[in-house]
């Protein structure tokens, strides 16, 4: 066991892991982090603490973490190479790992352009996969970066992120590849519309013998509606959504949309338990927590495993 | 080469407001090149300053010179009777020209013309784009001699992110993609290997002031007292 997380001890045992997100709030607001956080217990084996996404300033990853603990949930800190440079990174790892954070999801993050400091300088001192090997060098060659020992390193489970849709395609396996050979433990993958692209995708990392090193969790977003998947489809970079899935939900009728995205997300979920090299998903309901126990009961994911 | 833009000229009027007598100095190599601060934007400044100042009744006496570099003392020389004349300079050259002046003449205050923008290729005349950020590690022999510092938004060595739209990177569709481009020009020599490999944390070079000797003129440079 590499850090002792439910969610490394979910997967080691086979299980079929869910995990779930949540985005710190704009402000100091516990309760805030607490509301959301209540939807989500018992319901997943962890949960992704954002980073300032979309480049927008919020409570700290970490922060919020330590309030979902108390929560009795297990945060999956995310943090972004945007913000802080190596040292503050490392900072950041072992007061974590000190504070009972045990899982740690690397990212580049996005482009501080999109968010409410587009004038801010990005540092990007490092990137993800670097991000990654240092990670793995601090927990299991107890070393900094910089090659000083640590005294008592930290402790993590870690994640990265995979994008099986952004062009050029067969370079996505390779990019999947380097991040395992740096070390990641587990990737989340971007939110999966295409699943014609993601069976093909998944079949190479199998064939490359990838999934026997790194527990690969399927990012499910449920489309809440037609204008969501419009602009998933137009304006999120990196994100692939087929026009089939629009026709679908338009067909759906009135005040029934909603459902019908989450009926898609929960066939899909099915899929993936059955796929080989798919490890178990991650559902990123944004802003959607409360339906969380919804879609967990109609994905059959309940009740979560205790190991 | 490095490539300036003409600061706003109400940025420059409001600079020189408290001086009547102001030299203003073109660069005759970069900046003159890229349309900013050379033998003809000195002339075009000093009309623009005489005639605000005058209808503010306030005249101003202008002088223009253009020095072949401004980043080379022995060009620098060309200036030294002249200066004195003038109440403040007005440097249109890159920073370090700027730079390169207000030592020469510590006594005089130097204000800068252009704002320094960046190193990078005349694609066409008056279009210029960024190519390199001098960050003093240069890793364009494994990136198909497309710079990822400069040219990645995220600076990313092991891409191209999830971020790539279409060969475009996210933060704007007119953008490339860095590594969409390395990508693709690797796979085009046979050579993806580069990337497959992990490129690890950079050596950045570029957080303290840089001083360069070359190894040829170490010995002669030692008998200078550098201090």
């Amino acid at each position: 066991m590499k850090s002792g997380s439910n969610l490394e001890k979910i997967l080691r045992a086979g299980h079929f892991a869910f995990t779930g997100e949540l985005g710190p709030p704009r402000g100091t607001s516990v309760a805030a982090v607490r509301d959301k956080a209540k939807h989500l217990v018992g319901m997943v084996d962890a949960v992704n603490i954002t980073d300032n996404q979309t480049a927008m300033v919020r409570m700290s990853s970490w922060a919020a973490s330590l309030i979902i603990i108390e929560e009795g949930l297990e945060p999956n800190y995310q943090m972004v190479c945007r913000d802080r440079n190596r040292l503050a990174m490392q900072a950041d790892i072992l007061g974590a790992s000190a504070l009972g954070i045990r899982n740690l999801l690397c990212l580049s993050g996005d482009h501080q352009q999109f968010g409410d400091h587009p004038q801010a300088k990005g540092v990007f001192d490092i990137d993800s996969t670097q991000l990654i090997g240092m990670v793995k060098k601090m927990r299991d060659d107890g070393q900094f970066l910089g090659g000083a020992d640590i005294d008592e390193p930290p402790k993590i489970f870690i994640g990265g992120a995979a994008n099986p849709f952004a062009e050029p395609y067969e370079w996505r396996v390779h990019r999947l590849a380097k991040k395992v050979k740096v070390g990641v433990d587990f990737v989340q993958t971007q939110c999966i519309y295409n699943m014609e692209r993601m069976r093909q995708w998944v079949k190479e990392a199998v064939d490359m013998g990838l999934t026997e090193k790194v527990y690969i969790l399927a990012g499910v977003t449920p489309m809440k509606s037609v204008g969501m998947a419009r602009y998933m489809q137009l304006k999120v970079p990196g994100m692939d959504v087929p026009n089939e899935i629009i026709k679908r939900l338009q067909g759906a009728g009135k005040k029934k949309v909603a459902d019908e995205g989450i009926n898609i997300a929960c066939e899909q979920i099915e899929e993936f338990k059955e796929m080989k090299g798919i490890a178990g998903v991650h559902l990123m309901a944004i802003e959607w927590e409360h339906k969380v126990p919804e879609i967990a009961e109609r994905a059959k994911v309940l009740p979560r495993p205790v190991v | 080469m490095i490539v300036a833009e003409r600061k706003p000229f109400e940025e420059v009027r409001a600079m020189v407001k408290d001086f009547k007598k102001v030299l203003t100095v073109g660069c005759g190599t970069c900046v003159a090149v890229c349309l900013a601060g050379g033998e003809k934007e000195v002339g075009v400044l000093n009309s623009e300053l005489k005639i605000a100042r005058r209808l503010e009744g306030n005249p101003i006496e202008t002088g223009g010179v253009t020095v072949e570099r401004q980043c080379d003392m022995e060009f620098l020389e060309e200036l030294d009777g002249i200066v004195d004349e003038y109440d403040a300079i007005i440097s249109m050259a890159c920073g370090a020209g700027i730079q390169f002046i207000a030592e020469r003449f510590p006594e005089v205050p130097v204000f800068p013309g252009v704002d320094t923008s960046f190193i990078g290729v005349n694609r066409e005349v008056g279009w210029y784009e960024e190519k390199c950020r001098a960050c003093g590690t240069c890793v364009l022999g494994m990136t198909a001699g497309i710079c990822p510092v400069t040219m990645c938004a995220k600076g990313l060595f092991n891409g191209p992110c999830g971020g790539t739209n279409k060969g475009s990177c996210e933060i704007n569709s007119d953008q490339p993609c860095a590594w969409h481009r390395i990508h693709e020009r690797l796979a085009k020599q046979n050579r993806l290997q580069n990337i497959l490999d992990i490129c690890p944390p950079n050596d950045w070079r570029n957080q303290t002031p840089r001083t360069i000797v070359q190894p040829g003129y170490k010995e002669r440079l030692a008998a200078f007292d550098l201090k």
